[in-house]
Formats: C-alpha cells, structure tokens, sequence
C-alpha cells in the first residue's frame, strides 16, 4: 500500500515536470578539433584516390604480383584470425572468469605485443621459432620443420601481433556480459564446458565477432614482424604492405599507390560488409 | 514443528544447518522442508535471504554447517564435501528468471533436460508439454525478449519444474512483475506449487506472496530466523517489529503481572490477557483512536502523542504519532478533518485493553520451537 501510494507520488511529479527540449550549440572547442581530427583521418586515404594513375590501373591490376601478394594476404589473415580464435577466446575467458594467482600479470603480458614494436615482435619471434631459436632448433630437429620464411611464419608473426587485440575485445565482452546466466545453467545442470559452449559463447558473440574483425584487419595490414620473421619471398612471404614497401623502394610510386589502393579497397569492403553482418546486429 | 505431516518418519528433502561468513554479515539458519511442502523464507532487504538460497542451490559454498538434499550431503564442510549446482537435484525460478536471451522457450525449458541426458527430439517435446501446462503453447518459438514478464515468469517455472527437482527455489519470483499481473501470476503459481511434489523454498520479501504461496513462514533478520510457524500464529503474534509492521501491527515488548504490561519505567498498557513476565503485546492500527483533549473515564490507555507523519492507507489515513511509546493509528478521513489532523499536532491516543493482545515473549513456554531439532 505504501509503495503504491509512493509510485502515485513519481508518476504525478512525472507529469508536472515537461520533458526539457533545449537544442544547444555545439562549442566551438570541440567541434573545430573534430573537424581536424576527421580531416586528419581522410585527406591521407583521399590524397591515395587522387594520386591513382587510373589510366594504367587495369593493366597493372593485371599484374601477377599484385594479386598473388593480395591472394597471400588474405589467406594468411584469414588463418591467423581462426589461430587467433582459437587461442585467444580461451584465454580471454581465463582472464574473465577464473581467478588465479597472478592474474594481473597475465593480463599485461597479453597485452605486450599492442605496445612492442611489430620489429621486435619479429626479432623475438626468430629467437624461438627460428632454426636456432629455443623451440625452433627442437622442431627442426624432431620434425624437420621450419617457420621462419615460410608461408607458416607469415601467420605465426599476425596471430602474435594480431592476438592481443581479439583477447582484449572478448574478455572485455565476457566482463561485460551478466555471468548470472552462467548460474542459471549450472542450476539446470550443465558444467562448465557445456555452460561455455552452450550459454556463455553465444552470449557474448557479438564481442567475439567484433574482436575477429579487429584482429583480422590488425593481421592484413602486419608489416613489421612479418619482414622480420618470415622475410620478403614474392608468392611466399610477401603480403600487400610488404609488397606496397618493396614498389615502393624500387621506386615505383605509381606501382606503390596502386596496390595501397587495391589493399584499401579490398579490406574496406570487407569490414563494411562484416559490420552490416555482425557489429551493428549486435 | 508446526503441524503434523502424514508421514512422520519420512525424511525430510532439506536438512540444513547454513552458515555463511562474509565481513560484515553472517548467516546462520537452520531449514528442514519435507517433500510437498512449501517454506516462505521472508525478511528485510539484506537479512540473507537470497545468499540462503545460493547456499542450497551450489551457488555460495558454505563457511561452516552442512546441506542435505533428499539425503545427500552436498555440503558440509567438516568432511569436505562439495556437490556442484549442476549435480545438485534442484530447480532455481531467478528473480528476472535469467532466461537465456538466444534460445527460445521451448529451448529454455528442454535446456535443462537435455543436460539431464534426454535426447534432444524428447527433451523438446517434453518441454513442449511443459509450456503448454503453464498455458504458454502458442508462444513455444518465442524468444524471452517477445515474451511479457508474466510470460518469462511462467517459462522460468517451466524450466526449473521440467527437470523434476527434489527442491525448487524460488527467489523473488513475482518481484519484477506489475501489480496486476502479479495477481494472476501468484494464483498461476499456486496451483504449480500445489502439484509440485518436491519441496519448495520461496524467498520474498512480500508478505502476501508468503501468506499466499507458503505453508509454513520462516523470517530471517540480520541472518537469523527470528519467528517461525504458519501464517496465523505468525500474523497474530508477531515477534519483531519487521513483523510488526509487515503484519500491520503495533508491537511492543514489556514485563507483565496480570493484566498491566510495563514497557519501560514511566509507562504501562493495560491489556485484556492477563500474563506474566517478559511479553510481547500487540493491536491493530485501527484499534487506536485519537481525540483533541484527554478523554474520561473507561478502563481505556490514554497517554498525550505528537503527529510525526501520515500517508494513505487504502480508504483511512495511517497517522504515525511519537510520545512514550511510537504507535500507528488508522482513522477515517472524516475523522482527520473533523480533528485538523496535521503532523507536529498534539492529541491524545486511546487504545482499548480489549483489543490488545499480550503473549509470553519466551518461546520455550510457547507452542513452537524458533529452531528446528
């Protein structure tokens, strides 16, 4: 009786208070470093479609290169991304939901290699998988294996630098999504596996989804760690960037800007195309 | 306990001794609740309620005591034992019941049943059954988000009734529902709990859904079962003033000899039963009557009072008045007016030794024990 006597007393103050409609000015102080910001973002990507020598563009399109450079890119991407899924959304759900000792420590080293210097990602990567490196010498050894400058080491160096990204966007996901569900299982009598599979993943989808895409596009524009680590072998080791660098240096600004367009292009619709699917569904 | 079940030797499904530490709040009660039977768990917002329920259900291990579910220890922590939830014969309606957003209803209720080892085609068929029982078959392909609250409620049950739990916990399971449908819901969830062999624990903090739903009534305060027994004796007797005011009483704690109660040093009540020693005494607001000067004569208690507050309480008002004891008064509006009732006013409150009632506050000398053996 009290309650309903006091939500009578909300609604009617509800009522005798209007709504408040008052249409401001953006301030000056934000809205012209926007601006700039914005600016700053896309002259660079329009200053690419200005300077395309369009007239030459099929023909150089055609150029076995290009495509096999693009080909390459996006397959290692693709790869690395599963690598990464695979890997990464079990350990974001560690970070989330288990409590270990030293937890926080993990959740810093997960996050190295976003500040580490791609180049030093790939130098560190070669002191252990290269042929001499500690497990590196053990595969070769055991298995004959080799990664650096493979097609293989294009993947190890994007899944390294790419990883952390993903990781980072599920656990955050996971922190975020009510883990009451989770109990809510467990009362009907699924374990923890079942749980994660059956309630928690689809839960958080969106953010594992949203962190595939981040990881992907982290992965198709890797350049560092991959010349390091896995060199710069044309059909082999060579992606787009690394492709884009060496037109480049050979001197071939037109070459350079062609396949950087290609590249943008391509990566562009993707994502676009996997945000209308998955990002904005969410 | 409180009355006589059929079968007396029957274990019973619940038998517990629940302590739950944490820094500032400590949990210790005692729960036994026979096949069939439903416990209404009622007190305050934070009294442990809810962590006495997690307790049951897996979901809180305990610090110290022990849980026997249908003659299982899934808990006890003095031989280390430890079941699980999902290995614990229970079944959980969650206070905003915690559907599965991604599944629709009939996957939500066969979720538990398939995790219980029914084949998938079974197990939606059963729970197709189900939905149909709580009167939901046409909206078996829904998602939680198209359903009405009532609706989720009613598959929430679903699901926690289909996996056949020896105890289904119901925490708050009509809180999150408005006024209306709450009435139909309560009446809905009657019936399910009537044919629910199990045993059922409902924790809420709502005395009608206790008086309605439970058989018998334990209240909990600061963790502790403060009064026990079923919904007359604890509406006619209350013990605290949580219950007190739950029940719409005024209460008070005093030392009887004969048909005088002293409350404190300077003032006394008469009463209608005559006692002795410590007791509780009690009378209904509308039992109170308010008068502008002291009025004579009649074996009545009068004492000055100061009107500290008033609200609406269905067709009366409820006048609050301070003096040597606090108590509420219920008077008809046209009394108020005739009286320039306003707070900071001073009347004179009259109360009727015929309608006070006066119980030994000792429970030893009454009929039930505050803790079971």
């Amino acid at each position: 009786m009290v309650r309903a006597v006091r939500q009578d007393a909300v609604a009617r103050s509800e009522v005798a208070t209007p709504p408040s409609r008052r249409t401001q000015r953006i301030p000056a102080p934000l809205l012209l470093p926007a601006i700039a910001g914005l600016a700053f973002l896309v002259l660079p990507l329009a200053g690419l479609v200005i300077r395309t020598p369009w007239a030459s563009l099929p023909q150089r399109l055609g150029e076995s290169g290009a495509l096999t450079a693009l080909r390459l890119s996006l397959q290692t991407a693709t790869i690395a991304t599963l690598v990464c899924l695979m890997l990464g959304v079990p350990l974001a759900w560690l970070l989330a939901r288990v409590e270990f000792v030293g937890r926080r420590a993990v959740r810093a080293l997960v996050t190295v290699p976003l500040v580490l210097p791609p180049v030093v990602g790939g130098v560190a990567l070669l002191l252990v998988f290269g042929r001499k490196g500690v497990l590196g010498a053990w595969l070769d050894a055991t298995f004959g294996f080799t990664l650096p400058f493979t097609t293989t080491g294009v993947v190890v160096a994007e899944a390294f630098v790419a990883m952390p990204f993903l990781v980072i966007a599920v656990e955050g996901a996971l922190r975020g999504a009510d883990d009451r569900y989770e109990e809510a299982a467990a009362t009907l009598g699924a374990g923890r596996w079942t749980t994660f599979t059956h309630v928690t993943l689809p839960l958080v989808a969106p953010g594992v989804a949203a962190g595939a895409v981040l990881c992907w596009a982290r992965a198709l524009g890797e350049f560092g760690a991959t010349i390091t680590f896995a060199g710069n072998y044309p059909g082999i080791t060579q992606t787009m960037p690394l492709a884009v660098y060496q037109t480049m240096e050979g001197g071939d600004l037109d070459g350079a800007v062609v396949l950087s367009l290609i590249l943008l292009t391509v990566s562009v619709t993707i994502l676009a195309a996997l945000r209308d699917k998955w990002i904005t569904s969410a | 306990m409180t009355e006589v079940r059929p079968e007396p030797t029957s274990d019973p499904v619940v038998d517990a001794h629940l302590v739950v530490e944490r820094s500032r709040f400590q949990l210790d009660l005692k729960l036994r609740i026979d096949a069939g039977e439903v416990v209404g768990l009622l007190g305050p917002n934070g009294a442990g309620k809810t962590t006495a329920l997690r307790a049951l259900a897996g979901l809180q291990p305990l610090t110290a005591g022990h849980v026997t579910l249908a003659g299982a220890d899934v808990d006890r922590t003095d031989r280390r034992v430890w079941t699980p939830a999902e290995r614990r014969p229970i079944g959980v309606v969650f206070q905003d019941y915690l559907l599965f957003p991604h599944l629709n209803a009939i996957d939500n209720v066969a979720f538990g049943l398939r995790r219980h080892g029914m084949d998938r085609r079974t197990a939606r068929r059963v729970a197709t059954t189900w939905l149909a029982r709580v009167g939901l078959g046409e909206h078996a392909r829904h998602k939680p988000r198209q359903l009405s609250g009532g609706q989720a409620q009613r598959v929430a049950l679903a699901r926690a009734l289909a996996v056949h739990p020896a105890l289904l916990l119901l925490d708050e399971p009509l809180a999150a529902l408005d006024a209306r449908t709450r009435l139909e819901t309560r009446a809905e969830l009657h019936r399910h709990l009537t044919e629910h062999d199990g045993a059922t624990l409902l924790v809420t903090h709502d005395p009608l859904d206790a008086l309605v739903l439970a058989d018998r009534l334990i209240i909990i305060e600061d963790g502790r079962m403060v009064q026990e027994g079923d919904a007359a004796t604890i509406t006619a007797q209350p013990r605290t003033d949580y219950v007190a005011r739950l029940v719409g009483l005024n209460l008070y704690r005093g030392t009887a000899e004969g048909r005088t109660v002293r409350i404190d040093d300077r003032f006394a009540l008469a009463v209608a039963d005559p006692t002795q020693g410590d007791v509780f005494v009690a009378f209904p607001p509308s039992a109170v009557a308010l008068h502008p000067h002291q009025p004579d004569g009649s074996p009545r208690n009068t004492w000055p009072a100061v009107i500290t507050g008033m609200q609406r309480h269905g067709d009366n008002l409820r006048v609050q008045l301070d003096g040597p004891i606090g108590v509420a008064a219920d008077i008809t509006p046209a009394a108020a007016a005739h009286l320039h009732l306003i707070p900071g006013r001073s009347v004179w409150v009259a109360v009727k030794a015929a309608e006070t009632r006066a119980y030994p506050a000792d429970t030893r000398n009454q009929g039930f024990r505050p803790t079971p053996p």
